[in-house]
C-alpha cells in the first residue's frame, strides 16, 4: 500500500525522476573521475566546488519553497544556513583541538584532569580573541549528537520565534524583507564581536579536517562529503515537491496569490507561513552543516545580509514555483560565478581596454538579472514550459 | 728669542688667570666646588648643582645658566676655571685663540690658545633640566613673552622650587591673562608639591566645579591609595576604605561602594586575592595553588611513582590532592590550606586601603571637590550623548530622506539607493580634482551631485522601475541588481581604497564648550543640511503643484491620470528627486567617512529600517525614525562604550520588536492613504 503511495507520486511528479537520474548520473561520473575512489581526472578542489554547489541548491530549494510558493521573500535563510555551519563547525573545532590536546599531553609531567584538558582547548580556540574561558553555548561541542541535533534546533528555534513575532503582527510583502535583512545584519553584526564565544571575525577554521579522521585523505573526505551533499539534495528535494504537491502546498500558495482570501476561507495563514518558514530554515541549516566543512572556515561575513540576496537572485534566475528551477538557478549562477571570479575565463581584448571578468563579472551578473527580473521573470525553468509536455497529469 | 715672548705671554696669562681666583667670591666659590659635576653633567646627577645656582638667585647664575644650556661655556683645562669666549680671533700664522670673559663680572680675561679651554656640552636631558632650573628667572624678566614661555615650561614639568618664584611673579605681574595662568599653575603646584596641608586644602577647593581634564589629572593623584590587611583595623591612618572581599567595590575617589545594577563592576578583592595578600603580610601560611602543587608533585616524581602512588593515575583534582597530602606525610611538602580554612581566615583579618597622601583633610577636600566635579561631569556627559544621539540622528536622516521619498511615497523599495549616495559622493571627489579650492569645489558638488543622480534615478526609472510597478517584490530583486553592478563599476573605476573627500577649513574645527562638551563643525553643518532638507521636502510635498501632483499620482494614478496629471511623468520625476537628494547626502556624508564603493551599503539597511520605523510616507515619520534609532544606539552604547558592534546588534534587535507592536511606524497613515 505505502509502496503503491509512493510510485504514484513518482509518476505523477516525473521531475523527480528526471532529477534523480541526472543526480546519480553526475554522481557517479564524478566518482570516477575525482581522485578519492577513481581516476583522478577532477581535482579535489573542484570536487569539493561541486559538493558546496549541491548545498548552495539545497537551500536554493529552501528559498523556493519560501518564496516561490509561500511569497514570503525572506532575505534571512543565508543566516540560518551560517547558524548551521556554525554548530556543526563547533563541534569539528573542538573535538578536534581536544584530540591535538591530548596527544600533545602524551609526555607531560602529569596527566591532565578534566578541567586542565578544557582550559588548553579553550586557549587553543580562544587564545585569538584573547579568551581562555569556554563560553556556556560550547557546553555540547564535545558531544556529536547534540551537536547535530543543536544544527536543526538553534536555527529552527531562531527562524520560529522571528516567524511567530513577524507573522503574528502581520508584517508582510516588503517589510517583511527588510525585517528579516535586519535580523540577519543583526545576527551577523552580533558574531563580529570578539565576545560572542564563537571567535569574532575570526570564525571557526580547520573545519575541513574530521576529528579522529587525521589519516584519511582529503581526496577521499571530499568525495565522500559530495556525495552525502548529494544524497541530502535528493531526499530535500523529494519532501520539497511532496510539500508542494500536497493539499498544503495549495494553502500555501494560494497564500502567495491571496493572502486575505485564504484567511477568509477559514485557514490559519500565519501557522502554515510559520511552518514553512521554519522548515525552510531547518533546510538551510542543514544544507550548512554539509556545506562549511567542505569550505573549510566559516566566518560571520559569510551571513551578511547580501548573501541572503544573492540567494533570491539566483531562484529568481532558476526560475521561482518550481522546485528544479531553484536547483538550476543555484548550480548556474555559483558555477558560473566561481568560473569567471577564479580568473580562469580569458580576457577579452578591446581596443582601448581589457575587460577582465575578475572585475566585470559582477557587472555582468548585477545587469543580467536586472533582464531577468524583466524580461524573463520566470527564469531559466521558464523555458521548460515550452517543451512538449511529458506524461500527462 | 721668541721663545722668550712665548715665556712672557704665558706668565702674563697665568698672572691675570691667577688674580681674580685670589680672591674667590661667593658665585665662584660655588662653581668650583661643583665644577666637576658642570664639566661632565648628566641628568640625575646634575640636580642639587642647579638648586645651587637657582637659589644663588642673581643676574651672574641666570647669565650661567643661559649659557650653560646654550653650549656657550667653556673651562681652561688645567685650572678648571669656568669662562665665556667672547670670540675666536685667528692668528696670522694660523692658530685659533680665544678671547675669554670672567663668568661673573663679564671683564676680560686676556686671550688664551682655543686648544686650552674646553667646551661645556650638556646632553638634552641635562638641557631639559636647566631650562626648567631657569624658570624663576624667567618669570621675573621684562618681557612678557618670555615670562608666557617659561610658565609653559613651568606647567609641563613642576618642581617643588618653582613655588616661591611663581608666588612672587604672581604678585607683580600686570597682564590679566598672564596673571589667571599663573595663578592656576600656582594651584597646581600647590596641590602637587605644596608643603602646608592647609595651604593646600584651600587649593583644592578654589577648583571646585571646574571641568577640565587637568583639574581631575591634578586631583586624582592625592587619592591614590594602597590595600592592606590587618588583623585589627589601625587607628593612626587615613583610611581611605574598609574592603570587603567579594562584596565592596572600589570608587574612582577610592572610596569603597556597592554593587549595582546599573553599573557593572567587579569586586575589588576576590577571596583568592584577599588571602594571598594574607600571605604576603606573614599573616597566614601560603595557599598552595594547584599549579604550585603541581610543580612539587612534579619535582618529586622518582620512576614515575609519587611518594609510592603511579604517575599515570593523576588525572584528577582528587587524586593529585591525595598525592600531595601523601608527600606532606612525609614532610617534603608544606601543608595545604583547605577552602574552609582559607574562608575562615580571609574573615578573621580587616583588609583596608589607606591613601598614600597622609593629612585626612588634604584627601578629605580633593574628594568633595572630585565629587561635586563628577556630577557635573555626568550631567555634561549626559549632555554629549544626547549630541552625540543627534548627530547621528542626523545622519541617518540624511542617509535615508531621499528613500524617505522613493519607498516612503512611492512605495518602490530601490536596493540601489545607497548607490547614489555613493555616487554623490564619488561626484564630490571628482569635482576636488578639478577644483582644489575646497569651499567652492563643496558649493559646485552639492548642485552637481544633484544633477547627476537625478538623471541616474531617472532613467533608472524609465528603463527598469516603470515595469515593476505592479511586482514591488521583484523591483526589489531588480534594483539589487542595479546595485551591485553599480558598486562594481565604482570599484573598476575608482579602485577598492578609498578617496578623500577633504572638508573645507572652516568645517575642520569643533565647537568646543568644555574639556568634555564639543561638536565637530562638520556634524553642525550635517544636522543644519539636515534640517534644510526638511523644511525643502515639506515645502516641495505641501506647497507645490509638483508636490500635489506625487501625492495625487501615488493615491491613485487612475485617478489623477484622469484630473489631466500624466502620472509617467510624475513618477519619474518624483523618482528622480528623490534620487538626487540621495546624491546630495552622498557629498556630506563623503566629507566625514571614507568615500569608497561600499559606502552606500553601509548604510542601506539603517535607512530602509529608519523610514520603517518612522512610518512609510510620512516625512515626519523619517525624521522620528532616525531620531529613535539615532538616540538608541548611543543610548545603548553608553552602557557599554567599548562595544559599538553590540549596540547595532541589540538596536537592531529592538527595531524588529518595536515593529511588532507597531507595524506601521511611529506616525502611521491613516485611513484611505493606509490600505495596501
Amino acid at each position: 500500500m505505502e509502496r503503491t503511495i509512493f510510485t504514484k507520486f513518482l509518476f505523477r511528479n516525473p521531475s523527480i525522476l528526471i532529477f534523480l537520474g541526472v543526480l546519480s548520473v553526475v554522481c557517479i561520473a564524478v566518482t570516477i573521475l575525482g581522485e578519492g575512489f577513481g581516476i583522478g581526472i577532477i581535482s579535489t578542489s573542484f570536487i569539493k566546488t561541486l559538493g558546496k554547489t549541491l548545498c548552495l541548491c539545497m537551500i536554493a530549494i529552501a528559498m523556493d519553497l519560501v518564496w516561490g510558493f509561500c511569497g514570503i521573500l525572506s532575505l534571512g535563510h543565508f543566516a540560518f544556513f551560517g547558524l548551521g555551519g556554525y554548530m556543526i563547525g563547533m563541534w569539528l573545532m573542538f573535538a578536534r583541538t581536544k584530540m591535538i590536546v591530548m596527544q600533545a599531553s602524551v609526555n607531560a609531567a602529569l596527566p591532565l584532569t578534566p578541567a586542565e584538558i578544557s582550559d588548553a582547548v579553550g586557549i587553543q580556540i580562544f587564545g585569538v580573541v584573547g579568551g581562555s574561558d569556554i563560553p556556556v553555548i560550547w557546553s555540547f561541542a564535545d558531544m556529536f549528537w547534540a551537536q547535530i541535533a543543536l544544527v536543526v534546533l538553534v536555527p529552527g528555534l531562531v527562524a520560529f520565534v522571528f516567524g511567530w513575532l513577524a507573522f503574528r503582527s502581520r508584517v508582510n510583502g516588503v517589510y517583511l524583507s527588510i525585517l528579516t535583512q535586519a535580523m540577519t545584519l543583526a545576527l551577523s553584526l552580533y558574531l563580529f564581536q570578539n565576545d560572542s564565544g564563537l571567535r569574532g571575525n575570526n570564525g571557526l577554521s580547520g573545519l575541513q579536517n574530521i576529528p579522529g579522521l587525521d589519516d584519511v585523505p582529503q581526496s577521499l573526505l571530499s568525495i565522500s562529503f559530495f556525495l552525502a551533499s548529494a544524497f541530502a539534495l535528493a531526499v530535500v528535494y523529494i519532501i520539497a515537491t511532496a510539500v508542494t504537491k500536497s493539499k498544503l502546498g495549495n494553502i500555501i500558495e494560494g497564500i502567495r496569490d491571496n493572502e486575505a482570501r485564504v484567511r477568509f476561507l477559514g485557514y490559519n495563514v500565519e501557522s502554515y507561513k510559520l511552518f514553512i518558514f521554519v522548515m525552510t530554515a531547518i533546510i538551510a541549516a542543514v544544507a550548512g552543516a554539509l556545506y562549511y566543512p567542505q569550505a573549510g572556515i566559516i566566518n560571520p561575513a559569510e551571513l551578511a545580509p547580501i548573501a541572503s540576496i544573492y540567494l533570491a537572485v539566483w531562484v529568481a534566475i532558476g526560475g521561482r514555483g518550481r522546485v528544479y528551477g531553484a536547483v538550476i538557478g543555484a548550480a548556474f549562477v555559483s558555477l558560473l560565478s566561481s568560473y569567471f571570479t577564479g580568473g580562469q575565463a580569458p580576457d577579452i581584448p578591446l581596443g582601448f581596454g581589457t575587460i577582465r571578468w575578475t572585475e566585470w563579472w559582477l557587472v555582468l551578473l548585477g545587469f543580467s538579472f536586472v533582464l531577468v527580473t524583466l524580461y524573463a521573470p520566470k527564469g531559466i525553468g521558464g523555458l521548460v514550459d515550452r517543451l512538449p509536455r511529458l506524461g500527462g497529469r | 728669542m721668541i721663545r722668550f715672548f712665548v715665556r712672557l705671554f704665558l706668565l702674563s696669562l697665568s698672572i691675570a688667570i691667577a688674580l681674580p681666583a685670589m680672591a674667590q667670591s661667593d658665585f665662584e666659590e660655588v662653581l668650583s666646588r661643583n665644577s666637576k659635576l658642570i664639566q661632565k653633567s648628566s641628568s640625575k646627577t646634575v640636580g642639587p648643582v642647579l638648586e645651587e645656582l637657582q637659589n644663588f638667585g642673581s643676574n651672574a647664575a641666570e647669565n650661567f645658566l643661559y649659557n650653560w644650556k646654550d653650549k656657550a661655556l667653556y673651562f681652561i683645562k688645567d685650572t678648571g676655571q669656568f669662562v665665556y669666549v667672547a670670540s675666536f680671533p685667528v692668528s696670522a700664522d694660523g692658530k685659533k685663540s680665544a678671547v675669554l670673559r670672567h663668568v661673573e663680572t663679564g671683564e676680560a680675561l686676556g686671550e688664551v690658545l682655543a686648544s686650552t679651554i674646553k667646551q661645556v656640552k650638556p646632553n638634552s636631558g641635562v638641557r631639559a633640566k636647566i631650562a626648567a632650573a631657569m624658570v624663576p628667572f624667567q618669570l621675573a624678566s621684562d618681557d612678557a613673552e618670555l615670562r608666557a614661555a617659561s610658565l609653559a615650561a613651568l606647567s609641563r614639568d613642576f618642581q617643588s622650587s618653582h613655588l616661591l618664584p611663581l608666588k612672587k611673579a604672581i604678585e607683580v605681574e600686570t597682564l590679566p591673562d598672564l596673571k589667571e595662568q599663573m595663578k592656576r599653575a600656582y594651584i597646581f603646584g600647590v596641590i602637587g608639591y605644596g608643603r602646608d596641608n592647609a595651604e593646600i586644602e584651600t587649593a583644592i577647593y578654589s577648583l571646585e566645579g571646574d571641568l577640565s581634564l587637568d583639574v581631575r589629572a591634578a586631583l586624582n593623584p592625592l587619592l591614590v591609595s594602597q590595600v592592606l590587611v590587618a588583623k585589627q583595623l589601625p587607628e593612626d591612618v587615613n583610611l581611605a576604605r574598609i574592603i570587603i572581599p567579594e562584596k565592596t567595590i572600589k570608587h574612582d575617589d577610592g572610596s569603597a561602594g556597592r554593587q549595582s545594577l546599573m553599573m557593572s563592576s567587579e569586586y575589588e578583592l576576590s577571596l583568592a586575592a584577599s588571602y594571598d595578600l594574607m600571605a604576603a603580610a606573614g599573616l597566614a601560611p601560603p595557599f598552595i595553588t594547584p599549579d604550585m602543587r603541581n610543580k612539587i608533585l612534579i619535582a618529586a616524581t622518582v620512576d614515575g611513582r609519587i611518594a609510592g602512588i603511579p604517575v599515570a593515575s593523576l588525572a584528577s583534582e582528587e587524586s593529585r590532592n591525595q598525592a600531595y597530602q601523601a608527600l606532606v606525610d612525609n614532610g617534603t611538602a608544606p601543608p595545604m590550606v583547605g577552602e574552609a580554612e582559607r574562608q575562615k581566615a580571609v574573615a578573621s583579618a580587616v583588609f583596608y586601603a589607606v591613601y598614600d597622601n597622609p593629612s585626612a583633610e588634604v584627601t578629605g577636600a580633593a574628594r568633595t571637590v572630585l565629587k561635586s566635579i563628577n556630577v557635573r561631569v555626568g550631567i555634561y556627559k549626559f549632555l554629549d550623548l544626547v549630541l552625540d544621539g543627534l548627530s547621528l540622528a542626523s545622519i541617518y536622516f540624511l542617509a535615508a530622506i531621499g528613500l524617505a521619498i522613493t519607498f516612503g511615497v512611492m512605495r518602490v523599495i530601490n536596493m540601489a539607493h545607497g548607490e547614489f549616495i555613493m555616487m554623490g559622493a564619488y561626484t564630490g571627489y571628482v569635482i576636488q580634482l578639478f577644483i582644489p579650492n575646497y569651499t567652492l569645489s563643496i558649493i559646485v558638488a552639492l548642485p552637481a551631485a544633484f544633477i547627476i543622480t537625478f538623471l541616474a534615478g531617472v532613467v533608472m526609472e524609465r528603463l527598469v522601475i516603470r515595469h515593476l510597478y505592479k511586482r514591488p517584490l521583484e523591483t526589489l530583486l531588480a534594483t539589487f541588481g542595479i546595485s551591485i553592478a553599480l558598486q562594481q563599476i565604482a570599484k573598476n573605476i575608482f579602485g577598492t581604497q578609498a578617496r578623500p573627500l577633504t572638508s573645507p577649513a572652516w568645517l575642520d574645527g569643533a565647537f568646543v564648550v568644555n574639556d568634555i562638551l564639543s561638536i565637530s563643525n562638520i556634524r553642525i553643518a550635517i544636522f543644519c543640511l539636515g534640517l534644510l532638507f526638511l523644511g525643502l521636502l515639506v515645502f516641495v510635498m505641501k506647497r507645490t503643484r509638483f508636490g500635489l501632483d506625487t501625492r495625487a499620482v501615488t493615491q491613485n494614478p487612475a485617478m489623477a491620470a484622469s484630473m489631466g496629471i500624466n502620472p509617467d511623468r510624475i513618477n519619474m520625476l518624483t523618482f528622480g528627486f528623490g534620487s538626487g537628494i540621495a546624491g546630495i547626502a552622498g557629498v556630506a556624508i563623503g566629507l566625514f567617512s571614507k568615500v569608497t564603493s561600499e559606502l552606500g551599503s553601509d548604510y542601506i539597511v539603517q535607512s530602509f529600517m529608519t523610514v520603517v520605523v518612522g512610518g512609510v510616507g510620512n516625512i515626519w515619520g523619517t525624521l522620528a525614525g532616525a531620531a529613535m534609532i539615532g538616540s538608541l544606539q548611543k543610548g545603548i552604547e553608553w552602557f557599554n562604550p567599548s562595544n559599538t558592534l553590540a549596540a547595532q546588534t541589540y538596536m537592531i534587535i529592538f527595531i524588529i520588536l518595536f515593529i511588532q507592536f507597531r507595524p506601521r511606524g511611529i506616525i502611521a497613515l491613516k485611513g484611505r492613504a493606509a490600505e495596501e
